[in-house]
Parts: structure tokens; sequence; C-alpha cells
């Protein structure tokens, strides 16, 4: 039997790509980048590195590079809070998670943005648990109902009671990496079994051009020593904060991940790093930065098909929309995305359920973003020779009125060579007025409330649970919070 | 070449972006004791005025704006030394303190925001990026600004435009300096809701806000 084809899309020549890479070392070693973190800019004077001290720029050399690509690994295992469930972070493995860090949620009853609160969290979650498409979940929503600087733990204390999957978040402020690393390590049962079975990722974003804030480098070291995976968040917007070029804006792109990459490895080396992104195709008329245009797609295929010839595992923010309801742009946008994203064989591919430039999460969305998700999974899963001959037989006794619904050939094959969606629209006309004319946007509202019910929350063993309590109690204590807010679970 | 024909080499020095042209033609008005505030009023601010008219009709992008503000910027900068030295004072609209917020070291937009603001007579203090919010109500204190403008492009940043407001309450000086947010995350409703003044989603707008809030 004829072996399956897996579809690609490849937007870059080697040439090209070779070209990229060169420019962006050159730019490393001779720009250099602004690292705002003193432990960094140690290290990389211990690695004999120029670094300018009143400046706090770095100059890093290719060799140096070359060093910390060798000793980065192509595959990450991230697993599940089981630890049974295995996920494989490379090679063209594509999993989706919805988008992270909504300051807003999309109410569907009023069609209006709002601050999220713990319940809007919760449910979040729980909805993501429920997607069979959606491998990872995010700490997706920033509950507006506890204080600001403890928003980042306490995404993360959520996000683990009530969801099984493997967490794609980060730090907003520097503390706030030792309880989200305790909190982790409380439901493994040990550091050690944290970085031999990893269950979060945490993005960390250079601030374009060329600069990494203390944060966000600290984050690096954090988790480079804690054998957590770093994602390396690189987000020039063509013309304003990178080259208006495609090509220009990659240069860029390699550079300052590949910088971050580079401290990584030298504050752990074989530290686990994800070579990702959130570029954009900068609006040169209103000034913002479309995560739904087609270019800001062809960036994110073409550095993630850099970060594979680079042999790394590879994340973008695609399979979003700027639209601010759940109308065609916001499905047009998301659909190519996701579909792109999946040809392009990226690994952590973030964006479902997000709309309004990464700001909003629409529930609704995330369940048309699942079907969207679907079909991708089964685009690049390809066309199989399922038997052989391929359906000569089946015409053997081929007469007048034949058809194949009865054919036991068709019952073997037909849940494996199609899918099936769950709230898209193939009603005919009048069955689809008699079901209330829904448009899609009711039917996932409808749906949702109906998983939510009939899914009960998936909670951890409840020692596990008081001790990540305790963990954020203790957290928002020091941050001058003597309560949490109450969490309803259904 | 007559007044009028300068005039107009320098409103096309404006429109075009051509910065060097813009620098020559300021040194030439100086070096030819032309007088000066009808030099910006007649040369320069018109060049600034068509290009805002450019980007409205939708034929002029931020490329262009943004490098027409910046030429007014260089030209003016030429032209300041010579009016103080002359004791001339031009109109200002008012006292600005601009910034991006502290964590936060993008400073794209806060950028875009002052070239628009200075092109367009206010006086600017930009303090930069990542800015610590005791220091914006400092620098406020010490020029006795109408004016405050945060800046932030994460969401998780955009939280110390809400804390700078309640610093403002605290010292009781809530209300002395007038609050403008901005950055990618921010909207109207969040303005309303941590207490700003005004809100604008781009640097053109912001120029308008900024003058009604200083005629209301």
């Amino acid at each position: 039997m004829i072996p399956k084809i897996r579809p690609k899309l490849k937007l870059l020549g080697d040439e090209l790509i070779k070209n990229i890479i060169d420019e962006a070392l050159i730019i490393l070693e001779k720009q250099g980048v602004f690292i705002e973190n003193s432990e960094a800019l140690e290290l990389l004077r211990d690695a004999n590195m120029k670094v300018d001290e009143p400046s706090k720029r770095a100059h890093i050399t290719p060799e140096l590079v070359s060093d910390a690509l060798s000793s980065t690994p192509s595959v990450i295992k991230l697993y599940d809070r089981s630890g049974e469930k295995e996920y494989i972070v490379g090679g063209d493995e594509v999993h989706f998670n919805p988008g992270s860090a909504a300051v807003t949620i999309l109410d569907h009853s009023t069609k209006q943005e709002r601050r999220a609160n713990t319940q809007d969290l919760v449910r979040f979650v729980r909805l993501t648990e429920c997607l069979e498409h959606i491998h990872f979940q995010s700490t997706g929503l920033i509950s507006s109902d506890i204080p600001d600087i403890i928003s980042d733990t306490y995404r993360l204390f959520i996000g683990l009671q009530f969801s099984s999957k493997p967490v794609v978040t980060g730090t907003f402020h520097i503390e706030g990496f030792k309880p989200m690393h305790e909190m982790l390590k409380a439901v493994r049962g040990s550091e050690k079994e944290l970085s031999e079975k990893p269950l979060a990722i945490f993005d960390a974003c250079p601030s374009p051009p060329l600069k990494w804030s203390n944060l966000t480098t600290q984050s690096l070291i954090d988790c480079a020593r804690s054998g957590i995976p770093s994602e390396l968040i690189s987000m020039g917007m063509t013309g304003a904060t990178s080259p208006i070029t495609i090509t220009g804006t990659l240069v860029q792109h390699v550079a300052e991940n590949l910088s971050g990459l580079v401290i990584c490895q030298l504050a752990s080396k074989g530290a686990p790093v994800i070579f990702g992104g959130s570029p954009s195709s900068f609006d040169m008329r209103k000034g913002t930065t479309p995560m739904g245009a087609i270019e800001t797609m062809m960036i994110d295929s073409a550095y993630a098909q850099i970060g594979k010839h680079l042999k790394l595992p590879t994340h973008a923010y695609m399979g979003l929309s700027d639209s601010k309801i759940n109308d065609s742009q916001a499905g047009f946008e998301s659909g190519i995305g996701a579909v792109l994203a999946a040809l392009s064989g990226i690994n952590v591919v973030s964006g479902a359920g997000m709309m309004d430039f990464e700001s909003c999460q629409s529930l609704e969305k995330l369940l048309i973003d699942e079907e969207i998700c679907r079909m991708a999974y089964r685009l690049i899963d390809g066309i199989i020779q399922r038997d052989e001959p391929i359906a000569l037989n089946l015409f053997e006794n081929f007469y007048e009125g034949f058809q194949f619904l009865t054919q036991p050939h068709t019952r073997k094959w037909y849940r494996q060579e199609h899918s099936f969606p769950k709230i898209v629209d193939r009603d005919t006309y009048d069955a689809w007025v008699s079901f209330g004319g829904k448009s899609i946007a009711d039917r996932a509202s409808d749906e949702l409330e109906k998983l939510l019910k009939e899914n009960p929350p998936f909670l951890l063993p409840e020692e596990i649970r008081q001790e990540l309590h305790r963990i954020m109690l203790q957290d928002a204590r020091n941050n001058g919070l003597d309560s949490l807010p109450e969490i309803i679970a259904s | 070449m007559n007044k009028i024909e300068i005039f107009s080499q320098m409103e096309r020095s404006i429109i075009d972006g051509n910065k060097q042209e813009a620098e020559k033609l300021a040194k030439y008005a100086i070096e030819n004791n032309m007088e000066l505030t009808k030099v910006i009023e007649k040369g320069f601010v018109p060049g600034i005025q068509k290009v805002g008219q450019l980007w409205e009709k939708g034929e002029y992008f931020l490329p262009e704006l943004i490098t027409s503000a910046e030429c007014m910027k260089a030209a003016m900068a030429i032209l300041q030394p010579e009016l103080e030295r002359c004791q001339i004072s031009t109109k200002s609209y008012g006292k600005i303190v601009i910034g991006t917020v502290e964590g936060d070291i993008h400073d794209i937009g806060k950028n875009l925001v002052a070239s628009m603001l200075s092109a367009n007579g206010f006086e600017v203090v930009d303090l930069g990026a990542d800015v610590k919010l005791d220091k914006f109500i400092e620098k406020a204190k010490e020029i006795n600004a109408d004016f405050i403008c945060l800046s932030a492009l994460l969401t998780t940043t955009m939280l110390g435009q809400k804390r700078l407001i309640e610093m403002l309450k605290e010292k009781n000086l809530y209300g002395k300096f007038r609050v403008m947010v901005g950055g990618a995350p921010v909207n109207r409703k969040w303005a309303e809701d941590i207490g700003a003044d005004g809100y604008a989603e781009n640097a053109m707008a912001a120029v308008q806000v900024m003058k009604n809030l200083l005629n209301n």
C-alpha cells in the first residue's frame, strides 16, 4: 500500500532560510541585544560574550548560538495532570490551545466585552477540558475580582483545579514564578517529577526590536533551571517595531528568539525551549496589530519553518480573529489561521476563542474554533489508501440502482474517512428554521451550557487542592489580600 | 525667492516629510531675519494641517503621518532657540508628561503620540519607556503639567495606569493633572473604569481629545 502523504505548507526556500538565519546571527554579534536582567548579562559575560555595561547590550557570537542550538532538545514531552497522558511537542505534531491572558470576555447575551471574573475563568477552564481538539489549556483569562498583582498565580490556581490538560501560562511579575512553580510541584508530587514530566509551558516575550525585559529574562532563567519549557514569543510589528518586509521581520524574529534560547541554555544546558511568536502585520492606517491578517499568518508559518529547520519545537498565535463579535470575520480569520498552522506543522498553536487583537476571549468562539480545529486535524491526517484494490472490488457486482449506503465497506470506513461536526449547520432550510433559525454563535451558546452541565468538573484529589489553596492564599496574603473569592465549580 | 514662495516650500517640506529640506528652510528663515512667528504660522503649520487632512481623507497612512510630524519637530527645534533668544513666545496648547508605564519597555505607540502632540503645538516631556509611576507624578508637579499621558502595550502593564490614578488620589492630586491613557489593550471602557480623563484610539485622535479637554 502506498504510504500516506502529510500535507505540508512551506513558504520559504532553503536559500532564503539560510540568508535569514545568517543575517540574524550577524545582528546578534554586531548590534547585540538589550537585556535588562543582570543575572543574564552575567551568564553571557561568563560565556566570554562582549557585554556593554551601561547600555546593557550583549553581543552574542554565532558559535555560542550554535552551541546553544545543539544543547536544546528538538522534542519536548508534556504530560497531563495525572502524568499518564503524553503529548509530543516537536516534529509535525499540532496541539491547539486557547489564546492566553485575555482581559475581557465576550458576553454572549449582551454581545459586549466585559471584564472577566473568577466564575468566567472557571467556566472557561471547564469548557476547555471538554473539547477534544483543544489539546492544551491556557491561563486564558485575567480575573478582575482579585488584585492585579496576583492575577498570574490566580489563573494557574484555577486552571490546575479544573482541567487535566497541560497548561500554557506565564508570569506577570518576577515574584509570580515561585508560587506558580510551587503549585505545579504540588500537582506533580515533587520538583524532580515536574522536571521529568512538564505540565506547563511558560511564555516569555522579548520586546521588539531586540530587547529582553527584566521580567521575561528572569522567567527564561527560572524556567530553564526548573525544567519548565519556555515559549519564546517574539512579536515584531511590521514597519513599526520590526522591518516592514516579511523577510526583514523574520530576520529580527530569529535574532530575538535565538538570543532567548542562548539565555535559557546558559542558565541550564539542555533546557526545553519552544521557538514561538506573536508577530503581526502592523496596520498602517489604524495603528493596530491584526492577528487575522494573511501577512501575519505568512510570517508565522515562515518563522515556524525556520524553527523546524533549526530542529526546534515551534509555536504560533494562529486561529484567532480581530473581530469583536462572532461574525463571519471571526470565522474566516480563525479558520484560515488554524488550517495554515496545521499545514505548517506548528507544534503549539495558541488562539482558539480569542478575538479583538488577543484581548478578548469568547466561550462561544472557543466552541466554534473547536470545530475549526477538528477540520484542521482531519486535513493534515491526509488521504490514505485504505484498501487494495482501492475500489475495484466494490464495483464487481455493480448493477442498475446500486448504492453504497448499505455496503459493509461504507460502515467499515465512514467514521475514519469523515469527521462529524457538533454545532456546524448542515440542516435543510426547513429543519434549521424549526430549530429556531439560530446562528452558530447561538448554537454554541446552547451547546456550552449543555457541555458544562453534562461534564462534572474534573477535580484534583482533595489534599492537592488544599495545598494549591494554601499556596494561593499565602501569595494573596503576601500581597495584602486576606481571603480569596468564592469558587463555584458548577 | 519671495516670502510666499518660501512659505509654500516650507509647507511642501512638511507634507513630503523631507526633514533635510525643512531644516534647511528653518535655518534660511533665521539667517534672513524673517519674522519667525509668521514662518511658523504661514509656513510650517499649514503643512502639518494639510498632513492631517490627507490622513483624514485616507490618503496618508502612519509612515507619512509620523515622518511629517518628525519634520515639524526638526524645524521647530531649529526655530525654538532663536524664538527664546528674541523672547518671542509661541502659542502652546499645554504641557505634557508622557511615558510608557513601568514593567513595559514598548515605546512605539507612545512615540507616535508624543510626535503628533509636539508637532501640534504641545510642550512634551517624554520620560521614555519603563517609567516608574512616581516619576510621572514628580515630573508633572515639577513642570506644572496639564496632562499625564500613560502608555501600555501589555494587558499586564496597563494595570499601572490604574495604579497611577490611585496614587494621584492618595496624594490629593487627582484632578490637578488630566490623565490620558492609551496603548493596544486600552479602550474607552477601561479609561472610564479607572477614572482617566481621556482616551484616544490613535495619535491623531489624541491631539483632538486633548485640545477639547483643554477647552472645557
